[in-house]
């Protein structure tokens, strides 16, 4: 089972998962260990950049969690801190979102495939922020009172909507672990494919919310567009280059 | 280190019935506490003013609410005035800095005998100025407490004399990019209008508004003349108003044009008429964290005003 695993699925995986078992990448094996490694003795090894850039990455992605709680202390999230807090914890569902989304062009594009283990974290932070929006609504829009909530859900398109996306979200975190991609297999991939659903849920939400002023939500949907329609693109390519092959074999003698 | 398996659960953390009973109440008086304590005293924000010019022989009245005002801070930073940022905030505050609102002409025209243009000073020379102490409820489910100085807009239709064709009044806020960013852009049709029925701008409470806390208005509460109407959501009060104008049929006004199955013309303070996005029945009185009191139908000026409405099914006027 984990070799199949293993091999269906590097992609999607992060961390040490997603470094391509050496019988895969081509690679002559490493040679067989003589000593038997104790469980915590691989000796010193120099950081890896991405190893520096997914430490610097957590951090960044904490200094809005951070700049709340300052602005708490310092009176500093406006009169109305509660919507201030609704704001902004939904802009950054959406930013981390969109930056797990932009891994695999990341990828694509400079061909850095490390790049692949900033994404399930980047996942993480989507969802972390989604419990605080959601604790928002929870608290300082309903304070609790389930019939209100429950009449929000149904009565109001954005909120059903915000609510398909954070049941996607944590649907997403419950299977982020390895014994969850092992559990799934293929089906996991799939699965995550509703990240996808989540990003456009997401970008749906905030537009029919504004009342105004479309601006923000259109910005988000334009970058959504670049992110879907790359994909799009290249699965084109990939089929229409696939067919021209497939007919050159067959042209073949 | 010794791990003693604590008793299942101790006496002392049992929470006598009585208490649980009233559990809700408990959390929300311990929020409130949590919020009063993020905020410090209101009482003695409250008297803070902004430096602005003073208004002289201000008069009290007996149509004042006796409620506390809200801080003059959290009034002059959090506002909506799509001219200056678009949404609620301290945008307007943050963009009006180099506002200027003198020399400032207003134009009195349409259906009525006295037609004419003012210079402000002019116009509001003739009148006593007055202190209403109003709720003012945001139709995004805040509100405030707000001082304002003004005077009652009956005054200024008198002078105007409307003639007898005249159903309404409309308002016309300034359109000057130069001084308004946001008309730059198409978040809303600028100018932005609003209206009221000539009897809704005859009622006593209605009042044209020059200052808050004593003092003239600041840029991003509408400088230098406004629409006070207290019993209707914020945005019917027009802001920084060069025009007014007497006519016949309903105007158009702003957010209806922009969103009419959410705005009406109407727009009467009710908790029983929900927005499509959101409930009315209950408000957070800034600042708070939580809606903390329940909206009250004409924001608690049902006496005085609902006769004005007698006969009109409510949910279709919203």
């Amino acid at each position: 089972m984990p070799t199949r695993f293993r091999a269906s699925t590097p992609e999607w995986t992060s961390g040490k998962t997603s470094e391509p078992p050496d019988s895969l990448s081509g690679k002559p094996a490493a040679p067989v260990r003589t000593t038997r490694p104790g469980p915590r003795t691989r000796g010193v090894r120099t950081l890896k950049p991405i190893t520096l850039l997914k430490a610097a990455l957590f951090l960044a992605a904490l200094v809005p969690a951070g700049a709340l709680v300052y602005g708490f202390y310092t009176n500093d999230l406006t009169a109305n801190p509660g919507d201030y807090i609704t704001d902004q914890t939904g802009t950054w569902i959406l930013g981390s979102l969109f930056a797990s989304l932009s891994i695999t062009p990341l990828r694509r594009l400079t061909g850095w495939n490390d790049l692949i283990k900033l994404r399930r974290m980047l996942g993480l932070f989507a969802f972390f922020y989604a419990v605080l929006h959601m604790l928002t609504w929870v608290v300082f829009v309903h304070y609790f009172e389930v019939s209100f909530m429950i009449e929000d859900v149904v009565k109001r398109p954005f909120i059903t909507v915000g609510m398909t996306v954070f049941v996607i979200l944590f649907a997403l975190t419950l299977t982020s672990n390895r014994f969850a991609m092992r559990k799934l297999g293929r089906r996991w991939q799939s699965l995550h494919r509703l990240a996808y659903v989540a990003a456009i849920g997401g970008v749906i939400h905030f537009w029919w919310l504004v009342k105004a002023d479309i601006t923000e939500p259109r910005r988000w949907a334009m970058g959504l567009a670049v992110l879907l329609g790359l994909r799009a693109w290249w699965a084109y390519r990939k089929r229409v280059s696939s067919r021209a092959s497939l007919q050159r074999a067959a042209a073949r003698p | 280190m010794l791990i003693k398996k604590a008793p299942d659960i101790r006496s002392s953390e049992i929470t006598p019935k009585s208490v649980y009973l009233r559990r809700r109440e408990f959390i929300q008086g311990s929020a409130a506490a949590l919020v009063a304590a993020g905020f410090g005293s209101l009482a003695d924000d409250a008297l803070a003013q902004g430096g602005l010019p003073k208004l002289p022989n201000v008069k009290k009245s007996p149509l004042s609410t006796t409620e506390p005002p809200s801080a003059y801070e959290y009034v002059t930073s959090y506002n909506n005035f799509y001219e200056f940022a678009p949404g609620a905030g301290d945008g307007p505050k943050k963009n009006s800095t180099k506002f200027k609102s003198a020399p400032w002409t207003i134009e009195v025209d349409g259906l009525c005998n006295k037609p004419a243009k003012y210079n402000l000073e002019d116009f509001i020379k003739p009148y006593a100025l007055e202190e209403r102490i109003y709720r003012f409820r945001c139709v995004e489910a805040w509100s405030f407490v707000i001082p304002w100085v003004g005077i009652p807009l009956s005054e200024f239709i008198k002078r105007a004399e409307p003639q007898g064709k005249a159903q309404y009044v409309e308002f016309t806020t300034l359109q000057d990019v130069a001084r308004f960013p946001m008309q730059r852009t198409d978040v809303l049709e600028w100018p932005y209008r609003e209206g009221l029925r000539l009897d809704e701008a005859n009622h006593p409470l209605s009042i044209m508004a020059v200052g808050i806390y004593g003092e003239v208005l600041p840029a991003q509460n509408g400088a230098p003349i406004r629409l006070m109407v207290p019993w209707k959501y914020g945005f019917k009060n027009v802001k920084s108003i060069v025009r007014m104008r007497f006519v016949e049929k309903q105007p158009l006004n702003t957010w209806q044009a922009m969103a009419r199955n959410e705005y009406g013309f109407y727009a009467n303070v009710n908790p029983t008429v929900d927005h499509p996005r959101w409930s009315q029945a209950r408000e957070k009185r800034l600042p708070s964290f939580i809606a903390n009191r329940k909206t009250e139908m004409f924001n608690g000026y049902a006496d005085q005003v609902q006769s004005l409405y007698a006969g009109m099914d409510l949910r279709k006027n919203f």
